[in-house]
């Protein structure tokens, strides 16, 4: 039975898809059969982190209507064989999901795959509940920041709440914390929230930092998943992720920025 | 032979009548100035738009109408729809505002709130039936005592409702409301709104280890966060009601 994980946020632009390349990526590069899907109808961008995107002929809602089959549309990565991505359409709306449609389309995927990622759209509207009623997992990814913690939470909510697993009284999802953008060095400028206040919060756990790099950007324009930039930090921080989530005791890294000079002693009495 | 294929139908009971009594927050109008009404209205939703939205509401007209001066009702009815407030009923009035309120199919009430009738207690309006009311309510609470724990935070957004006592074993987030018609006890910063005795039992308390509330409320007395300071907020506190003024401490 696979493991559905959905990537969600609540808000927009926080690292949903980047995280969702990321961690599929490092899934299959861990040697684990995995499928990620793009739920964001309409306004698809997964196909391009991936770089997939002049691959793209049949999509989610062509499978979901019985247009085309899972094989047809499912995408075969090109770095690595273990990694196959289900775009979304660009033409449809978040009205051609259905929960009937996605849960067979999980279901079939269940048979063959070790692990389902699904990218959810920001909102909490038809496509971030569809992307998350079926998780057994939850990445929540959350920037340091008052809007993007709310919004968070708020998403922790409706997990709680209006999952398949709520529903049906089962085991909660397994809800874990994923800090992205963060910036050591404004933390201690007191510009950003720090790890400790965004857990006071969320009280999550917390399963990786992701520092702000100018690597996920590059990443993302080349339509290379970052967690295979090896030399960047967001990388690194990503494959540490993909470890704790695996079950491995990694140590947490990126949450204290680099040692200072006298400039950074003098602010880090703040 | 049809009399016995429907008798089955008419035995099993569609629909009944139950009595019971729930409280509703009184809106008492003391002037006939419906500029000022409106004004202030806006400004007293404005603070805690979450809890007037939707609310049923009950006109009381008795200071109004003391005036003896004529006050344009349906204007004011009018306005409290666009506010997304649903009067329920008028009480105290005239007999034209009487009819009035009945073309809008908005009831009469003679039941006194406990917070007017103390105020008013020289009048000798239905006080026995509000008497009976009150005990009903009293029977309510004891009744059916449904008390509810739960150990996990309270996200923004979600709304609980216990006919007892709440418990809550982690936090309570901003933008999250908790309601109980009993106390609500807190071991974890309550962030959200919190408002126990709902039913209007006034002897109900809140606990919390951190007070950060948007609003604490009990029996209808409710204080908003700027209200709050006097505190300290990282210190366990409890909130209670005592001769109709709201009571907030750190223990």
């Amino acid at each position: 039975m696979a493991r559905i994980i959905v990537v969600t946020s609540g808000k927009g632009g926080v690292g949903k898809t980047t995280t969702s390349a990321a961690i599929a990526m490092g899934l299959a590069k861990k040697g684990h059969k995995t499928a990620v899907i793009d739920f964001d109808v309409g306004l698809r961008n997964l196909d391009l982190i991936m770089g997939c995107e002049r691959r793209v002929v049949y999509d989610f809602v062509n499978v979901i209507n019985g247009e085309a089959s899972l094989r047809q549309a499912l995408i075969k990565d090109k770095r690595c064989n273990k990694l196959f991505i289900l775009p979304a359409s660009q033409t449809r709306d978040k009205d051609a999901l259905t929960q009937e449609g996605v849960g067979k389309v999980l279901e079939e995927l269940s048979k063959d795959f070790k692990y389902i990622v699904c990218d959810s759209p920001a909102g909490i509207e038809r496509g971030a509940n569809l992307a998350m009623y079926f998780a057994d997992d939850a990445f929540v990814v959350t920037n340091p920041e008052v809007s993007s913690v709310r919004d968070s939470d708020r998403m922790l909510g409706i997990l709680a709440s209006k999952s398949r697993r709520a529903e049906q009284g089962e085991d909660p999802i397994n809800e874990y914390l994923l800090l992205s953008r963060y910036c050591p060095d404004r933390v201690k400028l007191g510009e950003m929230l720090s790890v400790e206040d965004v857990q006071d919060i969320l009280s999550l756990h917390l399963l990786g930092v992701i520092p702000e790099s100018k690597s996920v950007l590059n990443a993302s324009n080349s339509g290379t998943p970052v967690i295979l930039d090896e030399k960047s930090k967001a990388g690194q921080a990503y494959s540490d992720v993909v470890a704790r989530y695996l079950g491995e005791d990694v140590p947490h890294r990126f949450i204290n920025g680099e040692r200072k000079g006298l400039f950074g002693k003098l602010f880090r009495s703040r | 032979m049809s009399t016995d294929t429907e008798a089955p139908i008419y035995t099993k009971s569609a629909l009944e009548f139950k009595s019971s009594s729930f409280s509703v927050p009184v809106l008492v109008i003391h002037n006939t100035e419906l500029n000022q009404i409106k004004y202030q209205l806006k400004e007293k939703i404005g603070q805690a738009p979450e809890f007037f939205k939707n609310s049923p509401l009950l006109i009381d007209l008795q200071h109004c109408n003391e005036a003896e001066q004529a006050f344009e009702l349906a204007a004011l009815i009018d306005f409290l729809q666009t506010e997304r407030l649903f009067p329920i009923g008028i009480s105290s009035g005239n007999e034209e505002q009487n009819k009035l309120a009945l073309e809008l199919h908005i009831p009469q009430h003679t039941i006194r709130s406990a917070h007017t009738e103390n105020r008013s207690a020289t009048q000798n309006m239905a006080n026995p039936s509000k008497e009976t009311a009150t005990e009903q309510t009293d029977n309510k609470a004891t009744d059916t005592v449904e008390n509810r724990l739960i150990s996990q935070p309270i996200r923004s957004g979600q709304r609980i409702y216990v006919k007892g006592d709440l418990t809550v074993l982690s936090h309570v987030s901003a933008g999250a409301e908790i309601m109980a018609e009993g106390n609500i006890h807190v071991y974890g910063a309550l962030r959200g709104r919190a408002l126990a005795g709902v039913q209007g039992n006034t002897k109900s308390r809140i606990f919390c280890s951190a007070l950060q509330a948007e609003l604490v409320s009990i029996a209808g007395h409710y204080k908003m966060s700027e209200e709050l300071d006097s505190v300290d907020q990282h210190k366990t506190a409890q909130v209670f009601l005592q001769d109709q003024a709201l009571i907030i401490n750190n223990i």
